[in-house]
């Protein structure tokens, strides 16, 4: 298995959907190939820090504001769903 | 190495009660789905936009145009997914009106060599957060996305941090599954790249295992 070949499973990888034969190639590979495994270590880091990075949190107050523009329209809206 | 757990828990047994009482007229019901997706439609909303005052209008919208049209909800998917192929869809038309001189569109694809192949190959510090305040690191994950194509980062939202799986991102924005697979690998490797120049590891060592 090639770096090339790695990074072409590296989301698949990282999602846990293959099987358990390709895992265990990539898992060979990541044992002898430094790059690879910073890359697939750090991409996973990326993809965890978003994750709960709590980023474009909705304020209480904003909340509040737009859940009653919401309804307000949804009820000026005729009738029920249409 | 480990996987990545999805967040995300499945929805509460009681979600397709509510949506049929909000079909029947139950506008209580409906508010109650409010209550439980307006911070997802923001966040989402606000990745894509990049622009508050537009993720705002996106929230009031998408549920509005949401309970207008829960009639023809067939609850084929989740009313989550099928909620969030509405915001999507407005966002980006948000999007197009603020930059009329780019094409925005989900079917962008933009195909380099380099934009996938890792450059910076050195180890993160142990832990990010602890070289930055919560505030710098927002600042610093937000200007990140920020420069990623709308295309690549309403993936990464929905599937990283939304927690949709690739069947209902490939739902929810009308794409294929391998093109699903092909702009979330892409945008996962661009925001490490662009990531590793604040946080690779500084303390010397080579980082090797």
């Amino acid at each position: 298995m090639t770096c090339s070949d790695f990074l072409k499973e590296l989301t698949d990888y990282l999602d846990d959907s293959m099987d358990a034969q390709t895992r265990a190639e990539l898992e060979d590979h990541l044992q002898w190939c430094h790059n690879c495994y910073v890359v697939c270590n750090t991409t996973k880091m990326t993809i965890e820090i978003y994750r709960d990075s709590h980023l474009y949190e909705l304020p209480d107050d904003l909340r509040g504001r737009l859940r009653t523009a919401i309804m307000s329209k949804c009820k000026g809206h005729d009738g029920s769903c249409t | 190495m480990g996987t990545i757990q999805p967040r995300v828990a499945e929805p509460a047994g009681d979600e397709l009660a509510l949506v049929h009482a909000a079909k029947a007229g139950d506008i209580s019901a409906f508010e109650q789905l409010v209550r439980r997706y307006d911070r997802n439609v923001f966040r989402i909303a606000q990745h894509i936009t990049q622009n508050r005052e537009d993720a705002e209008d996106v929230v009031q919208d998408a549920f509005l145009k949401a309970y207008q049209n829960l009639a023809n909800f067939q609850e084929q998917s989740k009313f989550y997914t099928w909620l969030v192929r509405i915001a999507v869809n407005e966002a980006l038309m948000r999007l197009r009106r603020r930059r009329p001189e780019r094409m925005v569109s989900l079917d962008e694809d933009i195909k380099t060599e380099e934009d996938s192949m890792p450059r910076e190959v050195a180890d993160w510090a142990p832990n990010p957060e602890q070289l930055y305040s919560q505030g710098e690191l927002k600042d610093i994950l937000g200007k990140t996305i920020q420069g990623l194509p709308p295309s690549f980062r309403t993936v990464f939202v929905l599937r990283d941090v939304e927690g949709l799986s690739t069947e209902e991102t490939a739902d929810a924005l009308d794409l294929s599954i391998p093109a699903v697979k092909s702009r979330l690998l892409r945008a996962r490797l661009q925001l490490r790249e662009r990531l590793s120049k604040y946080f690779k590891n500084r303390t010397g060592g080579d980082g090797k295992k």
